[in-house]
């Protein structure tokens, strides 16, 4: 099959503090990837190497099965914060990857109008961002990743700044929309039930730098709720994920210092 | 609702400052060489309103006009350029910053000698007065895009030009208008202090030679025409920063009602 998103012998470092270090990592279509780890371990660097921010100092960084320099423009970004630009509306804003690609601006706007309904923003079309809650702050971010018309979405923690509530809705929500749109995810995250619920795999990340990276396989069924947290099986598997932080953790100076 | 009552207090608040200096001049026997009091500043007004709003204002209000827009585009480029390259920057900015620390009122004689007794000398001063802080602010606005919001359009693919369109440009809007704000009043002064130097025409001049005479009341009229003019030049750059960044009024709004 086909990887979305393939890391092989991937090298990288800011100066001479080392990220990765002989990194793989196979991404297949349509899967749905959480990334867990603690603080400070790489985990945003490893997204702005597959976004093409940052280009890998050895080995080769392939989207879509082509490996590429410039892969700019190629994957739908959902940045920690929403990073939504306060002077335009919900609709320019959504709108602001098409008007990169050329795309006219009324066409472009149109267009987002026309999916706003499904995500319950359509009465807040015209608001700024500042009068909008996180919950929707957070949607509006996520439909202005899925039009930057590909179908790899990397997600930076994207449910990190809600509150418990709004985060469980947009979980499910999240769901939804991945299986609706048939994307490629993958998903930063601290959150290890969410890192569970939502992930067909888990990698569990440590090490500095990144080397071998542990995978986890989700074998619960879908579609999930979020009452599937309760199940045996996820029980195990944050058993298991927790366990592999712990033991980092205590490897790590940082660790034992907290 | 808290504007009209913003604008009530105001209203009372100079109401009663007039009324207390109307009443310190009778009451005290306040020479009215010294400080006359505002009805005979108002009455002298009147009587020199030919001389005061058909010549000198027109005279004062020309030298602003064409001080402050030329800053304007001048301070604009100058700032575009430092952003653009960074040779210019290296070069430019240092003296960007000692021209905050010196005063510049002591080379308006300089700029006198140079420019000569007629409009350009004044108008040459009233740049001077107003370019730097139009050059900074537009310059430090442009500098201070956010560094995730800059990530987020370059993974979307956007080149330079449309970072600087989409995202630098309209961030750098509240930092231009603030330097703005303090150039719409500075240029008062430097067309005042430019008359001062030498002319034979506008309310500097005409204060000056007020003064010189021992007409007070006639050079607190010319003092009340500026002041007027120097607030009707800031409340016009409030109009405009309000029309250009929409989103800071409803943000304040929001952020009021919570």
């Amino acid at each position: 099959m086909l990887d979305k998103v393939a890391f092989s012998g991937v090298r990288f470092a800011y100066g001479d503090q080392p990220i990765l270090q002989n990194f793989d990592l196979r991404v297949a279509k349509g899967e749905f990837i959480s990334l867990i780890g603690p603080s400070g371990i790489g985990k945003s660097t490893l997204f702005q190497l597959i976004a093409g921010l940052l280009q890998p100092e050895q080995g080769s960084i392939t989207l879509n099965g082509a490996r590429s320099e410039n892969r700019l423009g190629m994957v739908g970004y959902m940045p920690q914060r929403d990073a939504l630009l306060p002077w335009r509306t919900v609709v320019e804003n959504a709108a602001l990857p098409l008007e990169i690609k050329g795309v006219a601006k009324k066409e472009a706007q149109d267009r987002v109008r026309s999916e706003l309904p499904r995500y319950g923003l359509h009465e807040w079309a015209d608001a700024y961002p500042a009068e909008l809650s996180g919950g929707m702050r957070q949607r509006v971010s996520f439909l202005r990743a899925l039009l930057s018309d590909t179908d790899i979405m990397l997600l930076d923690e994207p449910f990190s700044s809600l509150d418990g509530i709004t985060r469980m809705e947009l979980q499910e929500w999240l769901m939804e929309m991945w299986q609706e749109t048939g994307s490629t995810m993958l998903m930063i995250t601290h959150d290890i039930d969410e890192a569970i619920l939502l992930a067909d795999r888990v990698i569990v990340l440590n090490g500095k730098p990144i080397e071998k990276p542990v995978e986890l396989a989700v074998n619960v069924e879908r579609p999930r709720t979020t009452a599937h947290r309760n199940r045996a099986e996820f029980l195990a598997l944050r058993e298991q994920i927790w366990e592999l932080l712990r033991q980092n953790a205590s490897k790590s100076p940082a660790g034992r210092e907290a | 609702m808290a504007g009209w009552n913003r604008g009530v207090w105001f209203g009372i608040s100079i109401a009663l400052f007039v009324i207390v200096w109307e009443a310190v001049c009778r009451l005290l026997h306040v020479p009215p060489f010294i400080l006359p009091p505002p009805s005979t500043v108002v009455l002298s007004l009147w009587d020199l309103r030919k001389t005061l709003l058909g010549l000198h204002l027109w005279v004062t209000l020309k030298e602003v006009i064409l001080g402050l827009s030329a800053s304007i585009v001048f301070g604009i480029l100058l700032a575009f350029a430092m952003n653009m390259s960074r040779v210019v920057e290296r070069l430019v900015y240092p003296y960007i910053v000692i021209s905050q620390t010196i005063p510049i009122i002591a080379l308006s004689p300089v700029f006198i000698l140079w420019f000569g007794y007629d409009l350009s000398g004044k108008i040459a001063i009233t740049i001077l007065f107003t370019f730097f802080p139009i050059v900074v602010n537009t310059y430090d606005g442009l500098r201070s895009t956010d560094k995730e919001m800059l990530q987020l359009l370059k993974t979307m693919g956007a080149n330079r030009w449309q970072i600087f369109t989409k995202l630098q440009l309209p961030s750098s809007l509240p930092h231009f208008f603030s330097g703005l704000k303090v150039a719409a009043t500075y240029s008062v002064a430097g067309a005042t202090i430019g008359e001062w130097l030498g002319s034979s025409e506008g309310l500097g001049y005409f204060g000056r030679r007020a003064s010189g005479n021992f007409q007070a009341p006639a050079l607190f009229a010319s003092v009340l025409l500026l002041s007027i003019l120097g607030m009707l030049l800031f409340w016009l750059v409030g109009r405009m920063e309000k029309y250009f960044t929409p989103h800071q009024r409803t943000s304040r709004k929001t952020s009021k009602e919570k």
